[in-house]
């Protein structure tokens, strides 16, 4: 993969979740297929923060159940999960140790940083074979 | 008896880069072990070295969570479908 491949309308909706969830992080699902140039993402799909209130602004958590059915609204458009967003409040669109402690390979991990309530920086992240850390890859917000 | 093992994404790289595996048993544990066997490389990112399935991966057999059933002990009929679901989590960092 070169680069992220977003859509303007995902753009803007993994930015309006952000602030929506603010102070809170929103998290949410990236469904899309790898073609040479670009990983194109054709849907970003919410998905509800399950982490407990005291830890919502800084952490988030997908169940597994709504793992299962993202992976159902990938099949029926023949694309696959590929990634998540979520968001950092009041912090850099940086991963931080507790992302690279729970990323997985492969999958790409864009993350929207909400400061004072507006949405700033969006960076997109995968994660080096040997887990030492994360590669940054360029996102392309354009029409498909 | 038939049955689909659906990977995730992730650990494709080490199932030959299939994202479905045909496969037979009774139970959870018989195909992941068989899906081990198969794959070695996969069977790490699934058990631990004691046995169990690991924190971090979920295993549903159509729309029920083994977690919530028999663990690797829950049966399989015909058809059936395991599906193998990583836990996604993540968050900024720590305020100082």
């Amino acid at each position: 993969m070169a680069l992220l491949h977003l859509r303007p309308d995902d753009d803007a909706a993994i930015r309006a979740h952000g602030v929506r969830a603010y102070p809170h992080e929103c998290c949410g699902f990236l469904l899309g297929c790898d073609e040479d140039a670009a990983r194109r993402i054709v849907q970003a799909l919410p998905a509800t923060n399950i982490r407990g209130e005291e830890e919502l602004h800084n952490r988030f958590t997908i169940s597994p159940e709504a793992f299962m059915q993202a992976d159902k609204a990938a099949r029926a458009q023949s694309v696959d999960i590929l990634g998540f967003y979520h968001s950092h409040p009041n912090a850099p669109a940086r991963p931080s140790a507790y992302d690279l402690e729970h990323a997985w390979p492969v999958y790409s991990y864009v993350i929207i940083a909400v400061e004072a309530g507006q949405p700033a920086q969006m960076t997109c992240w995968v994660l080096k074979d040997d887990r030492s850390e994360f590669d940054e890859y360029p996102i392309l917000i354009k029409d498909m | 008896m038939p049955l689909k093992v659906s990977i995730p994404t992730a650990l494709r790289q080490f199932a030959d880069g299939q994202n479905t595996v045909e496969l037979a048993g009774e139970n959870v544990g018989q195909v992941l072990h068989q899906l081990g066997d198969r794959f070695p490389q996969l069977q790490h990112h699934l058990f631990t070295d004691d046995g169990d399935v690991r924190n971090f991966v979920n295993v549903f057999v159509n729309d029920d969570n083994i977690r919530d059933c028999k663990q690797l002990d829950t049966p399989l009929c015909d058809g059936d479908e395991v599906t193998i679901v990583p836990a996604v989590a993540g968050g900024g960092p720590r305020p100082n």
